[in-house]
């Protein structure tokens, strides 16, 4: 389990470098890779977007969390080159310093994190729950497939796949609801 | 990571014809493929990419089923409204797997595909038959606590980690398939899956450059479908044991996860001890189901586990009562 980007082995010839485009945060990139090279490590080694993070780099942690055209997945477990002409959002796409998102400005309020390393991770995979939840999709906790409703035990349960070392999951819980319940606030009529 | 080089591929019998050459293998979602090649466990030397085909549709068929194309996500096909209400054994199995963000990505047919989550496979300085054909199991006299229980040989005990893949058995889903010269064919789980004997790297019955096109669902069967699994903590994490049921008075379908190297389903164990109550049942069920189990010592605690989860399973159907 390296933490840097890959090195191929000493006895491998590189594979012939691809040409691929993708837009991250609304901007479009077009990068010459390595077909190794995966969706995380293009963001932080190639495109210097070091907000999202590495943590395990085998899909048991939820750090690399990004939103891809929308909907939340793994950065760690994806080739770069698997998604060439998709939007990718990433932490440094949801808000500024000025300027937080919603949530970001809820994390802070509700002390959501404290080395904040799984934040990014666990900012994009609460966006990517939220949008699921909205959109009907059930998870395990679900009583009735059909009946999909916002509880802190889906929250829960939509966040398992993010872990926290510092375990601040009851405040991230918090923050995850505030901003729900600021969405249906601003949707009510 | 070894080196490869990668391709897309157009058509389904492009993408069979494309991975004839020894070494390529085809990627769907990834998310067990890039984990084992990261480990240096699976060593493609060519990747054809089956993202741009067009096999991501949810259809009727004629005969009132289902058709899933390969690469329908897991998520979707958790959330397809008529696999909500007619096959809901399978959206709780799937909604019971991984995490929001693996099902995403996680495609049907790679699902299906996934390997075995045996402790020594994913160890490369220890034996294991599976991953080097003919340097022995570590598991068989290591630790075994999350291993199957029958099926296995003496060369490998691995059990098959999908929950999705129980409830396709359970269901009695066929998967639909293309090789290389374009002939299609139709197998069933058990006619997919082989058991370990002595080549336990031998998982499935699919000829090089097979691919998966999707997964068949019969009619609806009518009843309460219920997955229920166990594992060590409440989320994330793969089954110790795993019921996939379908009950309908006194009509059962039983199928079992995380017990076996593949989907472990024996219809004659369903009709018997119908009439009596579910801890009596469940136990005659288990019994007959698991004639000839070889469990270790480590995880010998699965038999009665399963007992307890069936008789769980059989209670709440009875509107909770023992
Ligand atoms: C942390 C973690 C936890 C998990 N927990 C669970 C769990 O609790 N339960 C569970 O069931 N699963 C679990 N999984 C496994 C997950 O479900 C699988 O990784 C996923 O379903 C694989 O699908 P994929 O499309 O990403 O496959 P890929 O990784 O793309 O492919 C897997 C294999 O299938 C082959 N393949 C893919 N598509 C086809 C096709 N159409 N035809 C022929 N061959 C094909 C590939 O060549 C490869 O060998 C977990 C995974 C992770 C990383
Ligand atoms: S049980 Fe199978 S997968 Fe595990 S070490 Fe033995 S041969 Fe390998
Ligand atoms: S770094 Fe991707 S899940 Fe841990
Ligand atoms: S805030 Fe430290 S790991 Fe979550």
């Amino acid at each position: 389990m390296s933490q840097t980007s890959p090195t191929p082995k000493p006895s491998d010839a590189d594979p012939p470098a691809l040409a691929v485009s993708l837009t991250v945060n609304g901007t479009r990139h077009d990068v010459t890779l390595d077909p190794r090279v995966t969706l995380l490590d293009a963001l932080r080694e190639h495109l210097h977007l070091t907000g999202t993070k590495k943590g395990c780099d085998h899909g048991q942690c939820g750090a690399c969390t990004v939103l891809v055209d929308g909907t939340r997945i793994l950065s760690c477990l994806t080739l770069t080159v698997m998604h060439a002409g998709q939007h990718v959002t990433t932490v440094e796409g949801l808000g500024t310093p000025d300027a937080l998102h919603p949530l970001q400005a809820a994390f802070v309020q509700h002390d959501a994190f404290q080395c904040g390393y799984c934040t990014p991770g666990q900012l994009c995979s609460s966006l990517g729950a939220l949008d699921e939840l909205a959109r009907g999709v059930p998870s395990h906790v679900t009583a009735d497939l059909n009946d999909v409703t916002f509880s802190a035990d889906e929250v829960r349960e939509r966040l398992s796949g993010n872990l926290c070392r510092c375990a601040a999951y009851p405040n991230i819980i918090a923050a995850v609801t505030d901003v729900h319940a600021a969405q249906g606030a601003q949707a009510a009529p | 990571m070894r080196a490869f080089t990668y391709e897309r591929a157009r058509t389904p019998q492009a993408a069979s014809h494309a991975t004839l050459p020894a070494g390529a293998k085809f990627i769907a979602g990834g998310t067990n493929l890039l984990d084992l090649m990261k480990l240096d466990i699976e060593r493609p030397t060519h990747l054809v990419d089956l993202g741009d085909l067009n096999l991501r549709a949810i259809t009727g068929t004629r005969d009132g089923g289902l058709h899933v194309g390969a690469l329908v996500t897991n998520t979707e096909l958790a959330s397809h409204p008529r696999v909500k209400t007619e096959y809901g054994v399978l959206s709780r199995a799937i909604l019971a797997g991984a995490s929001g963000q693996i099902r995403n990505k996680a495609t049907t047919g790679g699902n299906l595909l996934q390997r075995a989550r045996c402790p020594y496979f994913y160890d490369t300085n220890l034996p294991c038959n599976k991953r080097e054909p003919g340097s022995g199991c570590a598991a068989l006299t290591g630790l075994s606590r999350p291993l199957a229980v029958i099926g296995t040989s003496d060369a490998c005990i691995a059990q098959h980690p999908s929950d999705m893949a129980v409830a396709l058995r359970v269901l009695d889903a066929t998967v639909n398939t293309v090789r290389p010269d374009g002939r299609e064919r139709a197998l069933t789980l058990d006619g997919l899956y082989r058991l370990p004997g002595d080549t336990p790297h031998l998982e499935t019955t699919l000829e090089p450059g097979e691919l998966i096109t999707g997964v068949t669902l019969p009619p609806p069967v009518a009843g309460t479908h219920v997955y229920r699994k166990v594992r060590d903590r409440a989320s994330y994490a793969f089954a110790l044991v795993s019921v996939a049921a379908i009950l309908n008075g006194k009509a059962a379908r039983f199928a079992f996860g995380g017990v076996a190297p593949r989907p472990w389903r024996v219809e004659e164990a369903e009709g018997v001890s119908v009439d009596t109550a579910p801890g009596r049942r469940a136990s005659a069920v288990i019994d007959r189901a698991f004639e000839g189990a070889r469990p270790t010592a480590q995880n010998a605690f699965k038999l009665p586990l399963l007992r307890g989860t069936l008789t769980a399973v059989l209670e709440s159907a009875h509107g909770g009562q023992a």
